[in-house]
């Protein structure tokens, strides 16, 4: 049974990457396909706001 | 004060541009007042009002360019002037990248995604990781200080959709060959390993590659998932996942003691693999795992190595080499040229698992070892910064890392331990691990030159001699350049050994009796 | 259905509504005539509600000179002793399916641009736009701006599109956008196919010739003239998106120098108001920085239906307004289509390969990545008595939809 965990392993791997720069340009040195996120907090950090979101959106 | 003005004839440019050549214009030094204008009468108005009128202005026809400043000198109104087709040219343009600002922007760049690599902090992850699963993406996740109640959802959640979810706190994965994280660049091959710690697997896979074998996937776990609450469930998804690849043909399990509840259920399920399991438990007696079935307990890091080679090879294990003639002789040469009060081992390590495996290498030989993450609770440093006797300290936890970057990343946490160290006249080994492979720091050897440097210096200075064991973790196909790493060690006078375990063999040497 | 459900459902239907809007020029009346509600010693201005002690420099200064217009006072002094002593009714345009330019100050013998929305067959109205009164200028030469526009231009167009039994104005609108206007600050194109249209129009007329010509030296001349109509459009379009339950689409956004309000679907009437922000632009010679008056005027219901600032990768001239590039202009437009809900099906940007125009702006959007609408706007003095000083860019105040956001959760009975 092909899973999904399973297609990760018999890859490519095909990457979103969220966060810290050097880890998506680490994977871009060894030729694997990698999109960079230039993340902030949602919200700019406000808390009230994430905790309405995360029921609205 | 001097004023000027320049009439260009049948030259229409638009009034918004016009307002940019003026704002352009009246930010040179000494400009008092600009006007770019078409001459409108509407416009001739406006320079009138501030004073600026002369005939050949009011003869200017409504599709003439006017341009007209009031500076400090004439100097300056010439040269704005003269230089009037400058400031007529279109802005210079500069690209703006468009910005990727959130998981849902990435997916629709790369909706083939199949891993989200997050290193987010910690209170924000578990938001991330939840929307990663939910979009069918699984998850390596660097962030630690995720809620333990957050981990426990996502990787039920993750267990729902057949997904892998790679920490919290995880820092090591290789995916089909592919580095996440602090990883080595290490051939591809049958054995695949599972690891809740970072540098375990980095140690495991740069020995396999330098025994000559090679990895199918290294997948980590984070470090909490042996723990009660969470009962080793990414452990067990990798084992299905594992025993499932084409790939593999030996599992090998690193890790720091289970729950007891967890590690039972880890034992049944390994019974039960298609493949041989190879398992180093850190910490944990390995008489205690001895008669498992499918299950090969080794004591050390190397040991399980040897163990999966031979495994993946069909041919039994290499024996375990011990320290050779020659480094029995250098290290009686070194102890000799201790001065009297020379005593101790003071270990600055950038790798956790490192300090651990090192501990219970050294506890095995009946040396006590104090550290800031000791293996027995009674061994806890009062304060991590104040050695006690035998201390390894993990540069790396949580205490160092408040605002600094790991030390396998930089070495200024640790160049100023050693210098602390070094005015300690007690001091008579200094452990150094170092470890390469991608995200590490480039020079891991010669940010710490200096102050090895010095300390062997003071050392000699009070009469004595600082002895320094190093150890490398890593392959020659690394990023960093492994001959100059070496290199450099056997410059400083280090004795060099390619692993932590086998540094720690000859620690015990250093440090026992005879 | 859960509410994330329900939600995306009623913007959908938001989206849709503004997607169809179908704007037609049907008339230009005397806003006595026109307006609902609007009678006796009344005054509309731009923004959210605010009382005249609390009206910016510039918005009292064209109040002052809209009193003097109407003839309801002979001076300056005495203009602001009625409108003191509260002789004078004030209310905001939007509550009378209004909206205006700059102070957006409306009574009821200034003519309005009659604008109807043919989807639905609703209406709404917007004042002529000039650079002077609406700027906070009451003096003669800017009233007289003001008595032109009801005495000659204004019949003279009127009569001319009563000829032709209106003007359909989304080809032109369509037209304009794919010519480099933004339909905020920059109209020319639409300008000019407007006059091309009324010039055909008046030619068709009774008029007397020297009106006619007066007129058509007045359309062919004036720049901005379509910023008028395209208000009123983008009014009539968005009215009919009110008071969809579940809706987070926002469907007005104005400022009146002292606030900026918002109002959302499921909110129905309600204003989410904060501070003005001040621009950041570029002024004409004599003025800068420290007289500037605060973002103001109705005219952001342009980008509350995607155009102004959301199409300035379109126009890049405009850009040059901030000493920005047109990278920049095409990474703004791009940007908006971070919190908005649609693509508009026939308003389309060559600049951005013939992509829609983005519309529906989402609250939750806006608070989740934190951008703001980006609105291109003139900019006033702030005190009263000056014409137009210059223009520039802002964005709309991220506390408003944060206000808006907890009110919509309260609504809804959703959060701690």
């Amino acid at each position: 049974m092909e899973t999904s965990t399973n297609k990760l392993l018999t890859g490519p791997v095909i990457a979103v990457n969220i966060g810290l720069k050097s880890f998506g340009a680490s994977l871009e040195q060894q030729g694997v396909e990698v999109v960079q996120v230039d993340w902030a907090p949602p919200a700019g950090g406000d808390q009230e706001m994430m905790d309405l979101l995360d029921e609205l959106m | 004060m001097a004023s000027g003005f320049v009439i260009r004839k049948n030259q229409y440019y638009d009034s918004v541009f016009l307002m940019s050549v003026n704002r352009r214009i009246s930010e040179v030094k000494g400009i008092q007042e600009t006007a770019v204008l078409m001459g409108s009468p509407a416009n001739k108005q406006l320079l009138l009002d501030i004073g600026i009128q002369n005939d050949q202005i009011n003869n200017a026809q409504p599709n003439d360019l006017i341009v007209a400043v009031l500076a400090e000198s004439s100097a300056i109104v010439e040269n704005v002037l003269g230089r009037l087709e400058e400031w007529l040219e279109a802005i210079q343009e500069n690209t703006v990248a468009l910005s990727v600002r959130t998981l849902e922007d990435g997916l629709s760049n790369k909706p083939d995604a199949n891993l989200a690599v997050i290193s987010v902090p910690g209170e924000y992850a578990a938001r991330e990781a939840k929307k990663a699963l939910e979009a069918g993406l699984n998850v390596f996740l660097f962030s630690d200080n995720v809620p333990i109640e957050d981990e426990l959802m996502l990787k039920q959640f993750a267990m729902e959709r057949d997904l892998l979810v790679m920490g919290p706190d995880c820092g090591t994965s290789l995916i089909g060959g592919k580095g996440i994280g602090f990883a080595n660049e290490v051939r591809r091959g049958t054995i695949g390993v599972i690891g809740g710690a970072g540098t375990g697997l980095q140690e495991f896979t740069s020995q396999v590659h330098n025994a000559g074998s090679g990895i199918s996937h290294a997948i980590g776990t984070g470090s909490h998932d042996l723990s009660g609450k969470i009962k080793g469930l990414t452990t067990l998804a990798a084992l299905e996942a594992l025993e499932a690849d084409q790939q593999t043909s030996v599992i090998a399990i690193i890790s720091k003691p289970p729950e007891a509840g967890t590690l039972v259920i880890l034992l049944e399920r390994i019974k039960t693999c298609k493949k041989p399991v190879v398992g180093c438990i850190l910490g944990i007696d390995p008489g205690s795992l001895s008669g498992k079935p499918n299950f090969q307990a080794a004591r050390t890091i190397d040991e399980a190595v040897r163990l999966a080679v031979a495994l993946s090879n069909g041919q039994p294990a290499a024996p375990s080499g011990g320290l050779t003639p020659e480094r029995m002789a250098t290290i009686r040469k070194e102890k000799q040229a201790w001065s009297p009060e020379q005593k101790y081992l003071r270990g600055i390590m950038a790798g956790g698992t490192f300090c651990y495996q090192s501990q219970q290498i050294l506890g095995e030989a009946g040396i006590s070892i104090h550290s800031n993450s000791p293996i027995e609770a009674k061994n806890r440093l009062e304060h991590p910064d104040r050695s006690i006797e035998h201390t390894i300290v993990d540069m790396g936890e949580d205490f160092y890392m408040v605002g600094k970057p790991h030390p396998m990343i930089d070495g200024t946490m640790r160049t100023r331990r050693i210098l602390a160290e070094s005015r300690d006249p007690q001091m008579a080994v200094l452990y150094l691990d170092f470890i390469l492979g991608y995200n590490a720091s480039m020079d891991p050897v010669g940010e710490l030159l200096d102050a090895i440097l010095e300390a062997k210096r003071l050392s000699k200075q009070r009469g004595g001699s600082l002895t320094v064991v190093a150890s490398v973790c890593g392959t020659e196909n690394d990023p960093q350049v492994m001959g100059l790493q070496m290199k450099l060690l056997h410059e400083a006078g280090a004795l060099v050994f390619r692993s932590n375990a086998q540094a720690s063999t000859a620690l015990c040497q250093l440090l026992g009796q005879g | 259905m859960d509410i994330k459900q329900k939600i995306e459902k009623a913007n959908e239907e938001a989206a849709h509504r503004l997607n169809l809007g179908d704007p037609v020029l049907v008339d230009i009346a005397p806003a006595g005539e026109v307006i609902p509600g609007m009678e006796g010693k009344m005054i509309t201005y731009s923004g959210p509600p605010i009382e005249w002690g609390w009206m910016c420099g510039a918005q009292r200064g064209a109040i002052i000179g809209q009193v003097l217009f109407e003839g309801w006072a002979k001076s300056v002094e005495e203009a602001t002793a009625i409108l003191d002593q509260g002789k004078i009714r004030l209310e905001p345009n939007h509550h009378h399916h209004t909206v205006g330019p700059m102070a957006g100050t409306i009574s009821a013998s200034a003519p309005v641009w009659v604008v109807e929305n043919r989807a639905f067959g609703n209406r709404a109205y917007c004042r002529q736009v000039e650079g002077n009164q609406q700027f906070g200028d009451y003096s003669e030469g800017a009233l007289q701006g003001l008595r032109l526009w009801r005495d000659v231009w204004a019949p003279t167009l009127r009569e001319a599109l009563h000829t032709i039994g209106g003007l359909e104005l989304k080809p032109i609108i369509t037209k304009a956008l794919q010519m480099g206007d933004e339909l905020h600050n920059r109209h020319t194109a639409a300008s000019s196919l407007f006059a091309n249209a009324m010039a055909v129009a008046m030619a068709q007329t009774e008029l007397q010739k020297d009106k006619m010509l007066w007129t058509l030296k007045y359309v062919t001349n004036h720049e901005l003239i379509f910023l008028g109509i395209a208000m009123a459009c983008g009014k009539a379009i968005a009215d009919p998106a009110m008071g969809i339950e579940y809706s987070t689409v926002v469907t007005a956004m104005c400022r009146n120098g002292t606030e900026f309000g918002l109002r959302v679907s499921a909110m129905g009437e309600e204003w989410f108001t904060a501070p003005a922000p001040k621009v950041d632009g570029l002024y004409l010679p004599g003025y800068s920085e420290e007289v500037a008056g605060l973002d103001m005027g109705d005219s952001a219901i342009t980008e509350t239906v995607g155009w102004g600032a959301f199409t300035i990768g379109g126009a890049p001239g405009i850009l040059s307004l901030v000493g920005g590039t047109p990278e920049e202009a095409l990474a703004y437009s791009r940007e908006m289509k971070k919190i908005t809900v649609s693509s508009h099906p026939t308003y389309r940007l060559p600049a951005l390969g013939f992509a829609g125009t983005s519309i529906g702006i989402d609250i939750r959007k806006v608070v989740q990545t934190g951008i703001t609408p980006i609105i291109d706007t003139a900019i006033a003095h702030k005190d009263p008595g000056y014409p137009k000083i210059g223009a520039g860019l802002v964005r709309a105040p991220l506390e408003c939809f944060k206000k808006a956001l907890i009110a919509f959760g309260r609504k809804y009975d959703v959060g701690k």
